[in-house]
């Protein structure tokens, strides 16, 4: 593919952190309708690399390019969906309900003053329908599931229609057959939505079924490509240490 | 009942205490949410020192302390992020910091005075008409930029991160906030005193949050617990000769006490919210 095609460029980045090297010369790209999952041992640098894409650090070195905007300079901030690790982990007595959460979404794209109007509402509905959460709205966000939370916070995400998700670990502490349901759901938003979605996950087995893309990082990118040559990669198996359990098939 | 409206330190006393009230009670909602219920405690105890350097400089209290509230809060966040301290260590070093300054000046000027007594307490029947205005200004001001940053406030105090992630300036809304409460509890000095400010921020916020089903709700029933908090203790005042700033405070903790065992009694029954610990 052509760089110049990509929606995220990462461009040698290297991040240090009280001495202590935590990414060094990180380069790879996304392109529009990528399904990538970023994978490594705990304490690789995977969170770190997802908030210096995301504007939340400033990289030692390198840079990132997103939409053509160098990240520094970055504006496009309704294009983009970010669920963060632990999304479910927030206080449990916060008194939001699902659809004050997922309107916080709107917040990227609506200049002053930033109430909401009718179209806004709609795209509430819309997202809140795609996750399958219209019952759930009103519900206070504490009271609900693992996994009902992180369709809440997906639905926040992905409210203002972005070209790019990122998720953090989405579906730790939740239960198998929630992941897989939740898996499907990010499949379908992918293929039908178009939308380009970058993971980070320790599910490689369940994951391998929906991704056409894996990079690998341990402080340097070990590996970046698609998914079959990432299932016949020794290199890969070595670096993740048996941590993985490792199941490569398509449907 | 009508009888108290008639007398024009009454209309004053409660055209201030509402505004106090009902603006501590819907900032205090994101300030308990954040975690940084203490601040209005730590604040006011610097307010202390700025009334005092006021009055020994011979200058208005009031824009003294409040410049000095400001200049604090700032100092909590640079001090919180520069220094890498908790939020709890950055309020303990400047609100002692402040309480010094004050007893220092006030033992420099030969001791305390009845006007300085009124601050600490708080006197909202003798409030007069400048102050009042001035209060309701600037207490009117502090809702105003609430309610206009609203939206961004809800997102960084439910999800910081992701609001980072959203282009919220994180950053200037921390310190936008700690501006809105510094100019609070100045403004809410004279009604129920430096000593006491600090519940309004932080008691019907807790209590509205025990049985919130929303962020607005919450924010409703906060302001309306204040407003019945400030009504009854004025009213005491009038009727019974009860002091009007600890009778707010007592209000409102009993308000607090009912909200809190009637959920724990709908807990019992299985109903809403009983899954939360």
């Amino acid at each position: 593919m052509n760089p110049k095609d990509a929606l995220l460029s990462v461009e040698n980045i290297s991040f240090r952190y009280n001495g202590l090297q935590v990414i060094q010369d990180v380069s790879f790209a996304v392109f529009p309708g990528d399904f990538l999952a970023l994978i490594g041992p705990n304490g690789s640098g995977k969170t770190t690399l997802i908030r210096i894409i995301l504007g939340i650090l400033k990289p030692t070195r390198g840079r990132v390019v997103f939409m053509g905007e160098e990240m520094g300079h970055f504006s496009q901030w309704q294009r983009v969906g970010y669920v963060p690790q632990k999304a479910t982990h927030k206080d449990p007595h916060f008194p939001a309900s699902v659809r004050e959460v997922v309107a916080m979404g709107l917040l990227s794209r609506k200049r002053f003053p930033r109430f909401l109007n009718r179209r806004d509402e709609a795209s509430i509905d819309r997202a809140l329908e795609l996750v399958d959460m219209k019952d759930l709205q009103d519900r206070r966000i504490g009271e609900l599931s693992g996994g009902q939370q992180q369709r809440a916070f997906i639905a926040r995400a992905i409210v203002n229609r972005p070209n790019a998700l990122f998720l953090d670990e989405p579906t730790a502490g939740v239960d198998a057959e929630t992941q897989a349901r939740f898996y499907d759901m990010l499949a379908g938003l992918n293929q039908k939505e178009g939308l380009t979605i970058v993971l980070i996950t320790h599910d490689i087995g369940v994951i391998t079924k929906h991704v056409n893309k894996v990079a690998c990082l341990n402080q340097r990118l070990f590996f970046h490509g698609s998914h079959d040559e990432f299932c016949s990669s020794s290199i890969v198996q070595q670096l993740l240490q048996g941590e993985h359990h490792l199941v490569c098939h398509r449907h | 009942m009508v009888e108290l409206f008639s007398y024009a330190f009454m209309q004053r006393a409660f055209l201030a205490g509402l505004g106090v009230s009902v603006t501590c009670a819907i900032l205090g909602v994101f300030l308990v949410l954040r975690r940084d219920a203490m601040i209005g405690h730590g604040l006011a105890h610097v307010t202390f020192g700025g009334v005092a350097l006021g009055m020994v400089l011979n200058m208005a209290p009031m824009p003294v302390a409040l410049g000095v509230a400001i200049l604090s809060a700032l100092g909590i966040l640079k001090l919180k992020e520069r220094a890498e301290l908790y939020g709890d260590t950055a309020i303990g070093i400047i609100s002692s910091l402040g309480m010094a300054l004050g007893i220092f000046l006030v033992s420099l000027a030969g001791g305390f005075n009845l006007d300085l007594f009124g601050y600490l307490f708080g006197n909202v029947l003798a409030i007069d008409p400048g102050e009042v205005w001035v209060a309701f200004l600037l207490a009117l001001a502090v809702l105003a930029t609430v309610a206009f940053f609203y939206q961004e406030f809800l997102f960084l105090t439910f999800d910081s991160e992701s609001a980072r992630a959203s282009g919220v300036r994180v950053g200037r809304l921390d310190s936008l906030m700690a501006v809105l409460t510094a100019v609070t509890v100045v403004v809410g000095m004279k009604v129920v005193g430096i000593l006491l400010i600090s519940a309004l921020l932080v008691i019907p916020a807790a209590a509205a949050l025990q049985v919130a089903r929303n962020f607005k709700g919450a924010m409703a029933l906060s302001a309306g617990l204040a407003v019945v908090s400030a009504g009854v203790g004025l009213i005491s005042a009038f009727y019974l000769d009860w002091p009007p700033s600890g009778t707010i405070v007592l209000v409102s903790g009993v308000l607090f006490l009912i909200l809190f065992a009637s959920r724990q009694w709908v807990k019992r029954l299985g109903g809403p919210g009983s899954s939360q610990p």
